[in-house]
């Protein structure tokens, strides 16, 4: 097989505590994304998601570090590779997408400008060729009348103009891998339909990879061929997106999906999970999710159960995944 | 179906008028760009016992509705009955007491110094709910009935997580023993899997307590799965009401069809790829002639540019405001090319 695109390995990121124990928030996670494909990463508020993407951005926060593990872009080794190299793989190689681009937009400078920016020092094109380019990116993301909007401010366009403006500036140096963080969350349904559309249409043409964080599953169905489920900063399962639905084996997917109003399925009874999601700071042993896993077995609560493929390219970790989903538990 | 809605309003107006300082004034020739229409006769009624919910994009105007039903703004113009006697421009006690609001952000709706008991004590003898001794027992009673348990009495907002805090929410709307409950988008910001405790706590104060509902909301999965009835709302106006089964099965106005066609699906033999809504929702500080969504809507003719239509009956139970709303099924979309890759050229 070929080198994946991206190769997460043992990430663990947290908060180094010189006295006392750090504090782990993503633990031992580890998945892959092969050159155009669409990773889908799922999982509640607080479950490690947006860390993740930062950490291969090499945008985590202040004082969250990553501890352990190693991201391989193209095989080369990000975790400890020097800023100056870094920096330069953000933008014509890897670039970000926020879930409000106001706090990515520089609310000063014109759209088109800061559009521009990245194709100037990155692609060495004139400030002539790069507002061109620009206005070209602003027209592929569906902007309509590109050239006039090039010359408006963040605050002067509505929330689906400023997504699209992040898009167009996240791929105007051609990255291979497009890294999102709930891009579309705080859009209305019929804007998010079309940011999404534009999304994947530009992607398909440019072949860029997609590491997509969402918390609507629905969005992931329509947007990714694969994903990983995240619970408290593990990975509790993964595999094809059709797979995992149709089959989830892990009981918090299973949960999550029961929970979710499915539009196609009005009658449906939503299953709630009961419970809350653990405190990072005091995990306890065993699976995360024991505490509130209807199906938990003394063992769950002894050791983090090992990730097992459960069927070719689909993986769970949960120790009863066999017994809960071949119907020997009820 | 004869009998008095609980909530009716009738061509319910607000404007907000901005950008009104002198010099403002002075140099405008027209004052066009300085008042925005946010509500531009909004007909809609709540039946007795009914969850209806309000659907539509951000700006719409569904929050300024539900305050107006609330009672916390004023509409510009227009009729609100309740139970249908008129309901006075400032409501006394008993009148705001019977109609309570429960917002999206459980963060910021409580007040983090004052503790959960205290907040229901406070209310219960405002109002003369029960007599003094008997105030911890019911508020205790609240809090089960939303799903808590009596030691969330000494607790403090911030004790508890997203879910919990809408919970306490709704026991404060509760407290005070309304029968008309205005929900703006409470489920918005809470994870899924909290979501459906919530939607199934509704839906138990529907059955039990008999409460009217206003369910504010743009998840339409959401409001498929808890709603009687859906009152879709644009750029200030309600476009289309219906039971919900019908609105999903049979919509009859584009923005419906749009909407409906926009939700992202759990299945992926389901995804819609068909139907693409143009442009952006525009500004209510400027309203289009004619109908309103007219600018937007693919299967727009030259009368939908000067008439703007009114919400008229199309099926029983079943009101839309597009003069096209009987011959949709059949007109074929006129699709515009979506793809804009060469328009820069
Ligand atoms: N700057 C930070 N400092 C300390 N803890 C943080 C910081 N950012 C996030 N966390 C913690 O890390 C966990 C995961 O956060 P995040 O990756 O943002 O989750 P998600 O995106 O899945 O909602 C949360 O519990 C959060 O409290
Ligand atoms: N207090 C206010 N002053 C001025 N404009 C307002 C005010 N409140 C709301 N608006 C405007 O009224 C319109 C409707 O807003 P809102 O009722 O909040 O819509 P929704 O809840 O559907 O998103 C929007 O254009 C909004 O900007
Ligand atoms: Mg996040
Ligand atoms: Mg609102």
């Amino acid at each position: 097989m070929e080198t994946p695109l991206l190769s997460v390995k043992s990430l663990t990121i947290g908060i180094r505590r010189p006295k006392g124990s750090d504090t782990i928030i993503v633990d031992d996670l580890s998945f892959d994304i092969q050159q155009g494909e669409r990773f889908g990463i799922v999982g509640e508020s607080g479950s490690g998601k947006s860390l993740t993407l930062r950490a291969i951005a090499d945008l985590l926060p202040k004082g969250v570090k990553v501890l352990s593990g190693s991201i391989l872009y193209n095989g080369a080794e990000l975790v400890g590779m020097p800023t100056a190299q870094r920096r330069k793989l953000m933008g014509p190689e890897i670039a970000m997408i926020f879930q409000e681009p106001m706090t990515a937009l520089n609310p000063v400078i014109r759209v088109g400008d800061q559009i521009a920016e990245g194709p100037r020092r990155y692609l060495g094109l004139s400030k002539k060729a790069a507002m061109e380019l620009a206005i070209e990116m602003m027209a592929k993301t569906g902007i309509p009348d590109p050239a006039r909007r090039a010359r408006a401010y963040p605050h002067e366009l509505s929330g689906g103009l400023r997504q699209r403006i992040m898009i167009a500036m996240a791929l105007s140096c051609g990255p291979k891998l497009l890294l999102c963080d709930e891009p579309t969350t705080a859009l209305d349904v019929t804007v998010q339909h079309q940011v999404l559309k534009v999304l994947e249409e530009l992607c398909d043409d440019s072949g860029a990879a997609l590491a997509f964080v969402t918390h609507d599953l629905a969005v992931v169905n329509q947007t990714c061929s694969d994903l990983a489920v995240m619970y408290a900063g593990h990975i509790i399962e993964a595999g094809r997106v059709k797979d995992v639905f149709s089959d989830p084996r892990h009981p918090y997917t299973k949960g999550l999906l029961d929970s979710a109003p499915d539009f196609d399925q009005p009658d449906r009874d939503l299953v709630p999970i009961p419970g809350f999601p653990p405190n990072l700071a005091a995990r306890t042993a065993g699976c995360a999710f024991a505490p509130r896993c209807a199906f938990a077995v003394d063992a769950c609560t002894v050791a983090i159960p090992p990730t097992l493929e459960v069927a070719p390219g689909h993986k769970a970790a949960c120790i009863e995944s066999e017994r809960i989903f071949e119907g020997i538990l009820a | 179906m004869t009998e008095t809605p609980v909530l009716r309003v009738a061509d319910i107006t607000k404007t907000y008028h901005l950008n009104t300082s002198v010099l403002a004034r002075i140099t405008r020739k027209d004052d066009k760009q300085s008042s925005l229409h946010a509500l531009d006769g909004v007909d809609l009624q709540l039946n007795k016992g009914e969850i209806l919910a309000l659907v539509g994009e951000s700006g719409s105007g569904k929050s300024t509705l539900a305050k107006i039903l609330v009672g916390s703004a004023t509409p510009t113009s227009g009729e609100l009955d309740y139970h249908g006697e008129p309901m006075p421009l400032h409501r006394n006690k008993d009148a705001s007491r019977r109609i309570q609001m429960v917002f999206q952000d459980p963060y910021s709706s409580l007040n983090p110094r004052i503790s959960i008991g205290s907040m229901l004590k406070e209310l219960l003898v405002l109002h003369n709910i029960v007599p003094k001794s008997e105030v911890r027992a019911e508020s205790i009673r609240l809090l089960n009935l939303v799903g808590l348990e009596e030691d969330a009495l000494q607790a403090y907002p911030s004790q508890f997580s997203g879910g919990q805090r809408q919970r306490i929410a709704i026991a404060r709307a509760l407290a005070v023993r309304p029968d008309i409950l205005i929900a703006d988008e409470p489920v918005s910001a809470l994870d899924v899997s909290v979501q459906a405790t919530i939607l199934e706590l509704f839906a138990t104060l529907q059955r039990d307590l008999g409460l009217s509902i206003l369910f504010v909301a743009h998840n339409l999965a959401v409001v498929q799965h808890l709603s009687q009835r859906v009152a879709v709302m644009y750029l200030g106006r309600i476009v289309e009401v219906a039971e919900t089964e019908e609105l999903f099965r049979n919509p009859r106005h584009p923005y419906t069809r749009a909407l409906i066609d926009s939700i992202p699906r759990m299945s992926a033999e389901s995804v819609n790829e068909e139907f693409f809504l143009d442009g952006e929702p525009p500004s209510p500080f400027n309203i289009p002639a004619g109908c309103r969504f007219n600018p937007r809507c693919p299967y727009a003719s030259d009368a939908c540019r000067t008439t703007d239509p009114a919400l008229e009956t199309v099926a029983p139970q079943h009101e839309s405001a597009c003069i096209r709303a009987s011959e949709l099924d059949t007109l074929a979309l006129t699709i515009k090319p979506r793809r804009t890759g060469n328009t820069a050229a």
